[in-house]
């Protein structure tokens, strides 16, 4: 690890940049920004810029799109943030709180850096490398280049990931050397503040053989009815023997528009656990992909949303068995009320020679009213053999007997059927190993339902 | 009961041989407006039939292959290069003898007319393009029971024909069923009048004996109030170098409180394209079930469906699939609930061995503000060969709160443990393989009809000899 990163390395307010006029994301990157930036990374953006022009916008007739809402994907309108005044950024700070323990907190907002609480000292001293990419990328290049954005978008937005690649300008760099354990969880804040703004989350995590780390991400909006549209791709890499614990509280305003592209690799005898928490945005497409390279990986994908008024959440996820001996476990727990629409589209992949794997998938939707629609793709593909792979799709109603028990102990409606749900949902949640986080999500769910009824 | 009497003799190379040609009509190579006059001329075809060929052959060429979702194998297929009317006259004989000696003998060799006197209510044989023969028990006609080609079908009873032709599967559905609405010959039309239940299956036989030939019968089955009808169809074809099209439409309308079930038995010879598309009508209280049963052909793309138009219709599709070496099974069932209290059922277990793969495709729908809605859906997958593939790909729409559906679907091979217990009591590793898999279809082979669930087990057997080691 460099000297000249620990010099930085300590509590810091960040300083506002200069100020830009404001200029439509469709524009292009930056021209002004990129002297600041590396070659390399130049490169990148101009490449996937150029491969974004080239590709064409979704379609729903496309197997990857089916049902989905893609009219929703005007980018039309949304431009790149200016920086934002002082009295925001501090007002900003002072809202970001998640976890009372963390070992290192970032927070963004308009994907600017506004705040560090750096890790400690003796993690430090052993390798930790926890910072924004603006850094990461001239400090760490040959690390951060090796990972960045390596797997492709083969979920159906490879065109918003080149977009992505094209306009990221901030975002987080995570390296967790080779035997290093991380206890407490690593909070990552990425505010979205001004009108009709876009931003373009980062999270590159990479797990050494042997480490253990835990990240929470919080995405969500200054003022709850303020257009904006966010375009985040997170990658997480575990090496051999490692554990990484990934969860994310995705709480954007009402009037966000939001695409995630997540991809995870797991090695050798390594396991990935993550879960996603889908409350906010108006239209909200996530994409996980998650690669089982090494024999004995183990990868648990996690998810519970809660829709209501005419929200959409669209899931697509690809469980990828590359190698023999490998184990993933996906559960998806959906509620769905007022006119909300959701949508899964998932696929187990055992690859030729993927012999002897374990695989499930189960998704189950609640709806709560006439209006909800829930969509269900759940898929297969084996081409080994040897394997045990089941997956299950359900969707019904809240039990009339669990009702009645409820009301029968004078607990009112409204409450028994928030009970029910945040139980239904909890089946999901309490599979992760982190109290403190369980807690948080749990707390940000019953909030959410509350404001549902209301 | 001995495999002699059996209806459909499943064995595969029962099927493989071939008479010269010696047809009348030929329309040639390739597809064309002139290719659709020539067979409107053949059939003295009444304008509106006309115009509706003509008119589906534009959405044909219009509707690009579907291969964004479905195998690329699609492309294998040449539409220049195949014959789409073949036949030696368009009026099936009703008496056997007056059928030619060639299509006599192939019938014969399949064993049809015995069947007939055995136990069916009637019998329609299908030879390239045309019905060479038909013929219903005199008793069962004597109900008002109608069984006929549809070229004849649409002929003599346009009222009711024109009513629902087209209707429950429109031109456009798909590509292929708009190249079957362009150039359609043969297959059956049956009508069964309210309240006649017909005590014994109808069965219609489908033989392809010419090379590069594409087969389009057209079904439309129409069982009115309160009526009941079992239906079976089979079919073969000789092994030919090149490969050969199958491409039909089935309509069934099952009015109110009616009952349909249909049984296929598909053993196509390994280079037949199966494209076909099926669909059914049920009115309210209406019961239509689909036995699905798919052994030849080198791609299967079919998928039975049910509209639960009325209120309490329920639908069922029962499917086994065997993917043997070289073979693709894309098989599933589409249930589309538009009424209240609607049930469906959707089973499907597929075999896959060697380099063969077995894909399941299905589609729910449940609308909104519909009440009390069920649907099941189980697919359940056996892998033989470290080589063979399953996939399985359903879609699910709900709705509201009254409803409830539920899809699983589960992947596994024959468990050695098994394997070993049965070895251990002196069963060779063979025998023991096609007892485990005879396990894992018994339940759905069980509700079969007796003769085929029979022969089902015989051919699992056969087809397990090979597959072991």
């Amino acid at each position: 690890m460099s000297n000249e990163t620990a010099v930085l390395d300590e509590v810091m307010e960040v300083e506002a940049p200069q100020a830009d006029s404001a200029a439509a994301i469709l524009s292009g990157p930056i021209a002004s920004r990129a002297d600041d930036l590396p070659a390399w990374f130049r490169d990148e953006q101009r490449a996937g810029w150029n491969e974004f022009l080239a590709m064409p916008m979704p379609n729903r007739r496309a197997q990857p799109w089916r049902f989905s809402n893609v009219d929703a994907l005007d980018l039309s309108g949304y431009d790149h943030p200016a920086p934002l005044a002082e009295t925001e950024r501090t007002e900003i700070v002072e809202r970001s709180r998640g976890l009372e323990e963390t070992a290192g907190r970032l927070v963004f907002a308009d994907d600017q850096l506004l705040r560090r609480d750096v890790l400690s000292e003796k993690l430090r001293d052993r390798g930790v490398i926890f910072q924004p990419l603006e850094r990461a990328i001239i400090e760490h290049e040959a690390l951060f280049r090796r990972h960045f954005m390596s797997e492709p978008a083969t979920l159906g937005s490879a065109k918003f990931a080149a977009l992505h690649r094209a306009l990221v300008t901030s975002g987080t760099f995570l390296y967790v050397p080779r035997g290093v354990e991380i206890e407490l969880p690593l909070e990552i804040f990425h505010w979205l503040s001004s009108e009709n703004v876009a931003v373009f989350p980062h999270l590159l995590l990479v797990a050494d053989e042997l480490s253990k780390v835990t990240v929470l991400e919080h995405f969500r909006s200054v003022e709850s009815d303020r257009r904006g549209f966010a375009c985040g791709v997170n990658d997480l890499i575990a090496g051999a023997g490692a554990k990484v614990t990934y969860a994310c509280a995705q709480n954007w305003g009402a009037n966000v528009v939001a695409l995630q592209m997540n991809a995870t690799t797991v090695a050798r005898d390594a396991s990935a656990m993550s879960l996603n928490v889908h409350l906010g945005a108006a239209f909200s497409r996530f994409e996980s992909f998650s690669r089982l390279v090494g024999e004995g990986a183990r990868s648990d994908l996690l998810a519970v949303s809660a829709a209501h008024a005419k929200q959409e959440f669209d899931a697509r996820t690809l469980q990828d068995h590359a190698s023999p001996h490998t184990t993933s476990d996906l559960l998806y727990k959906n509620s769905l009320s007022g006119r909300a629409r959701n949508i899964f589209g998932g696929l187990i992949r055992v690859e030729p020679h993927a012999h002897f794997t374990d695989a499930y998938q189960t998704v189950r939707n609640l709806l709560l009213s006439d209006d909800a629609e829930a969509n269900s793709m759940p898929g297969l593909e084996i081409l080994a053999d040897n394997v045990k792979c089941s997956h299950g799709a359900t969707s019904g109603q809240l039990n009339e007997e669990e009702m009645f028990y409820l009301l029968a102990r004078g607990i009112p409606p409204t409450v028994s059927r928030q009970l029910l749900v945040r139980g239904f949902l909890n089946e999901a949640v309490r599979r992760l190993p982190h109290s403190a986080i369980r807690e948080f999500v749990n707390d940000l769910l019953a909030r959410k339902l509350a404001e549902a009824k209301s | 009961m001995p495999t002699e009497t059996s209806p459909l003799d499943l064995e595969r190379n029962k099927g493989d041989f071939a008479y010269p040609e010696t047809h009348v009509h030929d329309a040639g190579v390739g597809l064309t407006e002139k290719t659709i006059e020539f067979i409107s001329n053949i059939k003295q075809d009444p304008d509106w039939a006309r115009a509706f060929r003509l008119n589906a052959l534009k959405t044909f060429l219009s509707k690009p292959m579907p291969t964004h979702w479905a195998s690329h194998d699609l492309e294998a297929i040449v539409f220049d290069n195949i014959r789409y009317y073949l036949s030696s006259g368009t009026q099936a004989k009703r008496n056997w003898e007056d059928v030619p000696d060639d299509v006599k003998r192939t019938f014969e060799r399949l064993g049809i007319p015995e069947q007939e006197r055995k136990f069916l209510a009637g019998v329609e044989a299908q030879f390239d393009s045309e019905a060479v023969y038909s013929n219903i028990k005199k008793a069962v006609g004597e109900q008002g029971v109608i069984f006929v080609g549809s070229t004849e079908g649409l002929k003599e009873y346009p009222e009711i024909f024109r009513r629902w032709f087209g209707k429950v599967i429109p031109t456009g559905d798909n590509k292929f069923s708009a190249l079957n609405s362009a150039v359609f010959s043969g297959g059956s039309f049956i009508y069964v009048p309210p309240g006649v239940k017909v005590k014994h299956p109808l069965q219609a036989y489908f033989r392809i004996n010419a090379e590069n030939f594409g087969q389009f019968e057209r079904t439309l089955i129409i069982v009115d109030e309160g009526a009941e009808l079992t239906y079976m169809e089979g079919c073969t074809a000789p092994k030919f170098n090149t490969a050969t099209l199958h491409s039909a439409v089935v309509e069934l309308v099952a009015l109110k409180g009616a009952k349909i079930q249909y049984i296929t038995v598909q053993n196509w010879s390994a280079n037949v394209f199966n494209l076909v598309t099926k669909r059914a009508l049920a009115h309210e209280e209406a019961e239509v079930k689909w036995i699905d049963c798919n052994i030849g052909s080198r791609l299967t793309m079919k998928y039975p469906g049910v509209i639960l138009k009325g209120r309490k219709a329920r639908g069922e599709v029962l499917s086994i699939a065997l993917a043997s070496n070289g073979q693709h099974q894309d098989t599933g069932a589409k249930m589309v609930h538009a009424a209240d209290e609607t049930t469906s059922n959707i089973i499907s277990k597929s075999i896959s061995i060697g380099t063969g793969r077995a894909t399941y495709r299905g589609l729910v729908h449940v609308p909104k503000h519909l009440k009390d809605c069920r649907n099941n859906t189980e697919c359940d997958a056996l892998l033989i060969n470290s080589t063979s593939r399953t996939d399985t790909y359903p879609a699910i729409t709900v709705r509201g709160t009254g409803n409830s559906v539920q899809h699983e679907a589960s992947v596994s091979q024959v468990s050695a443990e098994q394997i070993f217990y049965m070895q251990q009591r002196g069963l060779s590793e063979a025998q023991a393989m096609s007892l485990s898999v005879n396990g894992f279809v018994n339940d759905l082979v069980r509700q079969f009809p007796m003769e085929y669930s029979v022969e089902l087990k015989r051919l699992i057997e056969l087809e397990m000899e090979g597959s072991v080691g």
